[in-house]
């Protein structure tokens, strides 16, 4: 399958650093990202007004401002508000399945918040999230279900939210070599 | 963690099959069947002197004419500047008139047209008829029912129609063939034709001048706002015929007119020359905004056939106040040689420039603007966007030229490239001369890749290739695109994306 089919089959990924799009206007570009999703869906496409009812009202939970959707995708965004805008797609996608790549690298305490509030109200059990990330921090907000440590490619241990626990008090190293 | 953001290796492969496939994208390449009247190939004085009779043209045009031919007739070649590669073109090879069999003259009545000639435009998307724009029938976007614009339709070398010209009459807007003007207003053909630029201001003007076939004219008195949009679409039919159409239009004191031209042609093997001029004159207070979509049949992906487009386009400011702007998208033509340019003469007069130019598969394009700051306080902007891909060829070449007498003046110019996969150009010319110590004059360029960070990210948002090109490409060119009347806005952003598709790197 190629990336945007597996897109819209239901798999979405939350990039780590989300690229530039100079000159390409963030409504237009959700509202394209969510009609090809219809589309292969089988569902009408949203009309310009009813797409900005909804894309409001997600941006209202996410603290997100009105000026976002006049502005080009990601350009001169600051870190907080590239992972916002992230979270803001993947709640109009609605995928099946959520890949969150280091979501968190970067973040401050508040927009550490949104995101994990972004997760948890998207949360249900038709939906999975495979989140990665180096440090606890997130899962204080987000509590999740499976922890697997991955170690030069490989998974070599999974356990219980208390696998990521003793992982931040012990670290990678000890943990790693006391299987 | 490893990097799963790298794109897909093989996409550069991927793409050159998509090119492949892409060889009837164009979609305005068929051909009109109408017998035509064509001249055979060839130019003499008299083929000059067959055009002039067959509009029956007063004997100073004729002169005119015969000037320029002289003039033309001494200058060995093309010139040579431009960054651009063609065989040697024979003038000798090409017919200088083709025209729809019992054509006599000038449009007739609207139902008059020939139907086969009414189908062409209505498959072109332009009706011929002014209920039917009225209606919004014809017309895909919701605006037209408001904005009905009037058309001269010119085939070849003749101007088959023109819509809504009584009520443009009302309004006191003279829009007509230029052929017509000859006859029904000499005296402001004879005073405008060629001030601008001057029948030997260069070899294609100097052909041109000589033998010119059709155009429009376009006169605004003072005071009055012209009530619609104004609009030429030109359309080559006949095999080896080139197109020479003039253009002139007049913006009196204190008037606005806005105008557009659109052009395509039918899929040929051999290369056809369409060598215009625009000349476009604003007196004090005026504005005059040109628009242009130019969509001639490129060649295939091979460069084989396509459009050999070689214009002059240039506007005079001639009154305080006044204001020219051009604006253009370019995506068709073989080859695009053309600088629409301003001469700033009226005190705090404008000069605006901006453009799209996209090249792909062999296309070259080598166009710009000059903008000649003559009166004081003179202001000009400059923003031009190029877009290459495959293996076109794309150069913006521009000369800002402040004049003694332009104190206090300023220029602001922007170039922009983008760049579509690994064997395409793109090239930045620009001159500037400057005279006095008191105007300002700013220049600043970039250069970009579609990247394939950036085509991943919109994939993962389920967007198809095609699409997230045709997004990217639309947002760089945006600036120069809201420039369009809005209508044509919308067109142009569907050509942008037709012209790109498949053509990722």
């Amino acid at each position: 399958m190629e990336p945007d089919e597996r897109a819209r089959a239901g798999l979405f990924l939350a990039f780590q650093y989300p690229v530039e799009l100079p000159g390409v206007n963030t409504a237009q570009f959700l509202r394209t990202a969510l009609n090809a999703h219809r589309a292969a869906r089988g569902e009408a496409e949203l009309e310009a007004l009813p797409f900005l009812k909804l894309v409001r009202t997600e941006m209202q939970k996410l603290g997100m401002s009105e000026e976002f959707l006049s502005r080009s995708v990601n350009t001169g965004f600051s870190g907080g508000e590239k992972k916002r805008f992230e979270i803001l797609q993947m709640a109009l996608l609605q995928p099946t399945l959520a890949i969150l790549d280091e979501t968190d690298s970067g973040l401050d305490i508040d927009a550490l918040k949104v995101v994990a509030q972004g997760v948890n109200a998207l949360r249900n059990p038709q939906r999975s999230f495979l989140i990665i990330t180096h440090y606890q921090r997130l899962l204080d907000y987000i509590k999740p279900d499976v922890v697997h440590i991955m170690a030069a490619g490989k998974i070599v241990k999974s356990g219980g939210p208390e696998l990521a626990q003793q992982l931040e008090a012990q670290g990678y190293d000890a943990v790693i070599r006391n299987p | 963690m490893a990097n799963p953001q790298a794109a897909p290796e093989d996409k550069n492969f991927a793409t050159l099959q998509t090119l492949g496939e892409l060889g009837d994208s164009y979609k305005y390449g068929f051909t009109t069947k109408v017998e035509a009247e064509t001249l055979p190939p060839g130019l003499t004085e008299e083929t000059i002197r067959f055009l002039s009779a067959k509009k029956a043209e007063p004997e100073w045009l004729l002169q005119w004419r015969l000037k320029a031919f002289a003039r033309w007739s001494t200058m060995e070649h093309e010139p040579t500047w431009a960054k651009i590669h063609h065989p040697k073109i024979d003038y000798q090879a090409i017919s200088y008139y083709s025209a729809p069999k019992n054509f006599t003259e000038g449009p007739k009545s609207l139902d008059e047209i020939d139907p086969e000639i009414r189908k062409t435009y209505e498959k072109l998307g332009i009706p011929l008829a002014e209920q039917e724009i009225l209606a919004g029938v014809q017309n895909p976007t919701n605006q037209a029912k408001a904005n009905p614009i009037a058309v001269d339709a010119v085939f070849d070398s003749v101007s088959v129609a023109t819509t809504f010209r009584a009520e443009l009459e009302k309004a006191g807007v003279i829009f007509c063939p230029i052929s017509e003007a000859v006859h029904k207003h000499p005296g402001l053909v004879q005073k405008y034709l060629g001030s601008v630029v001057p029948a030997a201001d260069n070899f294609f003007a100097a052909l041109n001048s000589a033998v010119f076939t059709d155009g429009s004219f376009v006169y605004v008195p003072e005071g009055v706002r012209c009530p619609m949009e104004l609009s030429t679409y030109f359309r080559i039919n006949e095999r080896n015929t080139g197109q020479f159409e003039r253009t002139l239009i007049i913006a009196e004191k204190g008037s606005y007119v806005s105008y557009l031209e659109g052009c395509t042609a039918p899929v040929r093997d051999e290369n056809q020359l369409h060598a215009a001029v625009v000349e476009l004159v604003a007196m004090e207070d005026a504005e005059i905004k040109y628009s242009t979509v130019q969509n001639w049949y490129p060649g295939d992906e091979n460069g084989k056939g396509g459009i050999y487009n070689f214009v002059t386009k240039r506007g005079a400011c001639r009154g305080a106040r006044s204001k020219i702007s051009w604006t253009q998208v370019e995506t068709g033509s073989a080859i695009t040689w053309k600088y629409p340019s301003c001469i700033l003469e009226g005190d705090h007069s404008v000069g605006e420039f901006y453009s799209v130019a996209l090249t792909r598969n062999h296309q070259q394009a080598d166009t710009g603007t000059k903008m000649f700051h003559k009166g004081k306080n003179t202001r000009s902007i400059i923003i031009a966007k190029g877009i290459s891909a495959d293996n076109g060829d794309n150069t913006y070449r521009g000369l800002v030229d402040m004049a003694a007498t332009a104190t206090g003046s300023r220029n602001y110019t922007q170039c922009d490239s983008l760049l579509i996969g690994n064997s395409c150009g793109a090239h930045t010319v620009p001159y500037i001369t400057v005279k006095n110590s008191t105007s300002k004059v700013e220049h600043e360029a970039t250069t970009s890749k579609i990247s394939d960070d950036q085509l991943f990210y919109c994939a993962q948002r389920g967007l198809a290739e095609q699409d997230a090109v045709a997004m990217i490409v639309n947002g760089f060119a945006k600036e120069v695109l809201q420039k369009l009347p809005m209508e044509f806005a919308v067109e142009a952003q569907k050509l942008l994306g037709i012209s790109l598709e498949g053509s990722v790197g």
